[in-house]
């Protein structure tokens, strides 16, 4: 395997004005360091891909952007990491609503054990935005729209979410989270365990909410992050190697390692 | 040359290795038989072990459903005697008044008693006398005057009427005490049977059903005797228990699952709770005496005491169970629900509550089955008491059920053993309408998922 100087990967290309950044980011579960001075930008309505082998911290870096690793003992962060200029590891923010403002998905789609419709009127019921039953109906109509699903379930929308197939339930994983309107949707491998023709939905779905939100998905397939993303980061051992326009990672990653994992030759 | 040999030797045994490897498995050779056979063996073994496992279980309940039910059972009827009374206007209301207050204060015991001598004249003696009013139970002067106040036409006539009988009397008629027995050996002498004979003859006794059963307090006559007392007891302590037990446990079982931090304090915290589970109830019921009555001087005997008293004891229970349940649901709902910024409260009460629900309500409802079992911590803190009032509140003097049977175990009189049965019998389907109730709460809130 191929060993490139430190001072080379250090150097990563800022964007000018990001909607989020990790800024020396560090973060160790118990003794066990997970994530290495990660420097990152996201930039707005753009899908930044997150790659690299298994375990080296890009699940542990999205969670980072919405403080889900808040909820894991044991876990110490240093460093920062902002949305729209503000340090949303500051004690005056409150992460319940920056949680809503930075949706996330999962890897595994975890519908709610409710009806479909509840599934995605939860958020905005919990928040507050609606003032009225029609208002809410309209949220989850456009939220299932949104998320291609509206189509297959709008006979069934009082019947369980449980009852849906798998690509149903990470759609509407993904109507659940689009239906608080965040500025930010994280996915975490939101496609492996969907067969390609679901996979292939999603990816249109990704693409379409470029246009409104900010999006960052963590995927282990070279193909979808070519496909879906306009940046991409690789991440290697708790360390941010590499990150720059999708073409040009694909077609001319600078650092070694990038090149050995985009060809196949480890990971 | 022996570099050959070896190297040729070696590629031998790795050919054998690999030949071995790859020989196809030849599915219809006797061993492959033998082995499926002997699969098949083991699996009906196993079936067998199960199925003469629920034969005993349910072979060890009839056994004791049986016998306590066909020793129980006649304490539900109560043997009735037909006198014929002259409700003696001179005895009764001298003065013709028809207040109410003068006929309650009438001696219709001395009516009864009238009754019985005019029905054997021949008795004269004192002893013989007074055998002879035993066959009246003393509550029977109570129904009369009741009977009276409701219908004061009757004062002054002469009627036939039903009433229930003294305890030995009862067992003469149920065929406990067999006149085949020495004279000296046997509750009753050949005189009182010769009346029971001949009232008999008359068509005068008869077993009725005994709805004093279940509506009496306790009493030291049998025949007066009844379970409903014990059973508001236990109502009101069960109430007690549960008010308490339930919401402490759920909110101690939701913090430390999901809020505490996982540190020594904790642990000790959670060791602890699983040792209380395993103390033995006495303990609990010194607690209570110590702490309830002699600190807090709480009413003795009271509903309330036992109840706080039984709620130490189930609170491990219903910690245990709640934890469990709660454990039991999946991460990934605690996960999507903060995801989309529901607050830990919220994720809680909206999503790992419902879904643990099913669990903590059995959970609990096993507390309380054992809850209403228990016997020894009443003991310590004054519910063993003979209590003959209805408790009307949490706060008055009660006994509960078990400690009833206990009581009536313990009592001499031959009429109470059947009255034991019975009262282990009301027990009983008070357990199974609980379990009942329990099952129909877990299809109600499983249904809801
Ligand atoms: N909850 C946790 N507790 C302790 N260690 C963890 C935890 N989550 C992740 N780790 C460790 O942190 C490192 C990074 O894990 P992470 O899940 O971020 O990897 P990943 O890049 O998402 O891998 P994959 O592609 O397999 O999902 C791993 O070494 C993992 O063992
Ligand atoms: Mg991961």
């Amino acid at each position: 395997m191929a060993v490139v100087s430190q001072s080379a990967m250090t150097a990563q290309p800022s964007v000018a004005s990001p909607k989020m950044t990790a800024r020396d980011l560090n973060l160790s579960y118990g003794d066990n360091q997970a994530l290495f001075d990660v420097n990152l930008d996201i930039v707005e309505r753009q899908v930044t891909a997150l790659i690299g082998p298994s375990g080296c911290g890009k699940s542990t870096f999205l969670r980072c952007m919405n403080r889900m690793n808040d909820t894991i003992d044991g876990v110490t962060i240093k460093g920062e990491v902002t949305l729209d200029g503000r340090d949303i590891y500051d004690k005056r923010i409150d992460v319940v609503q920056l949680r809503a403002r930075i949706g996330m998905v999962f890897q595994k789609p975890n519908p709610f054990p409710k009806t479909i419709y509840d599934n995605v009127a939860y958020g905005p019921r919990i928040h507050g935005l609606v003032n009225s039953r029609d208002e809410l109906d309209q949220i989850v109509m456009t939220s299932l729209e949104r998320a291609g699903l509206l189509k297959e379930v709008k006979d069934r929308l009082q019947s369980p979410a449980t009852g849906l197939s798998g690509g149903q339930q990470q759609r509407l994983c993904i109507a659940r989270a689009v239906a608080v309107s965040p500025e930010v949707i994280l996915m975490d491998e939101p496609c492996s365990a969907l067969d390609p023709i679901a996979t292939a939905k999603v990816e249109e779905l990704i693409d379409e909410l470029r246009s409104n939100y900010t999006i960052v998905i963590v995927t282990h397939s070279m193909q979808q992050a070519a496909r879906v993303s306009q940046r991409t980061a690789f991440f290697h051992l708790g360390k941010l190697v590499e990150v720059g326009e999708t073409d040009q990672i694909f077609t001319n990653p600078k650092d070694e390692r990038t090149k050995g994992y985009i060809t196949g030759r480890f990971g | 040359m022996t570099d050959m040999a070896s190297l040729m030797e070696d590629r031998a045994a790795a050919k054998v290795i690999s030949d071995n490897l790859h020989k196809p498995v030849d599915w219809d050779s006797p061993k492959i038989a033998r082995n499926i056979k002997k699969r098949y063996a083991a699996e009906r073994r196993f079936k067998m072990y199960g199925l003469s496992a629920i034969a005993l279980a349910l072979l060890a309940l009839f056994v004791l459903a049986g016998s306590i039910g066909s020793k129980g059972y006649t304490a539900f009827f109560q043997t009735y005697v037909q006198l014929e009374v002259t409700f003696d206007a001179a005895e009764i209301d001298p003065d013709g008044t028809g207040d109410p207050a003068v006929i309650g204060k009438a001696n219709f015991d001395g009516l009864i008693k009238q009754a019985l001598r005019d029905r054997f004249p021949d008795v004269t003696s004192r002893q013989a006398k007074r055998d002879l009013y035993a066959i009246v139970s003393g509550g029977a002067s109570y129904d009369l005057r009741e009977r009276v106040m409701e219908n004061p036409g009757l004062i002054g006539q002469t009627r036939k009427v039903w009433l229930i009988s003294g305890d030995d009397f009862d067992m003469l008629n149920k065929g406990y005490i067999s006149a085949d027995v020495d004279e000296g050996s046997r509750r009753l002498n050949d005189e009182e049977i010769a009346w029971y004979d001949s009232l008999k003859s008359d068509g005068a006794v008869e077993k009725q059903f005994h709805t004093r059963f279940f509506t009496n307090g306790d009493s030291r006559e049998p025949e007066l005797a009844g379970i409903w007392g014990a059973a508001v007891g236990s109502l009101y302590t069960l109430m007690v228990t549960l008010a308490l037990s339930f919401p402490i446990g759920v909110f101690a079982a939701v913090y430390l699952e999901e809020f505490a931090p996982k540190n020594r304090f904790t642990t000790i915290v959670e060791v602890n709770i699983n040792n209380l589970a395993a103390v033995p109830s006495i303990v609990f019921g010194l607690l209570g005496l110590e702490v309830y009555l002699n600190v807090m001087h709480l009413p003795r005997s009271a509903p309330v005491v036992g109840g706080l008293t039984l709620a130490l004891m189930t609170l491990p229970t219903i910690i245990i169970a709640s934890r469990a349940a709660i454990k039991a649901v999946p991460p990934s709902i605690r996960q999507a629900a903060l995801g989309l910024g529901a607050s830990p409260v919220q994720t809680v009460t909206h999503h790992v509550l419902p879904l643990a629900m099913p669990g903590i309500l059995t959970g609990t409802i096993i507390g309380m089955a054992q809850a209403l079992g228990e016997t020894a911590p009443l003991l310590m803190i004054g519910m063993v008491a003979f209590i003959v009032d209805i408790p009307g509140g949490a706060l008055d003097p009660a006994t509960v059920l078990p400690v009833q049977i206990y009581l009536w175990a313990d009592s001499p009189e031959r009429a109470f053993v059947e009255k034991t049965s019975a009262a282990i019998m009301v027990l009983l389907a008070f357990l199974v309408l609980m379990n009942g109730f329990a099952v129909y709460l877990r299809k109600k809130f499983e249904r809801k998922w």
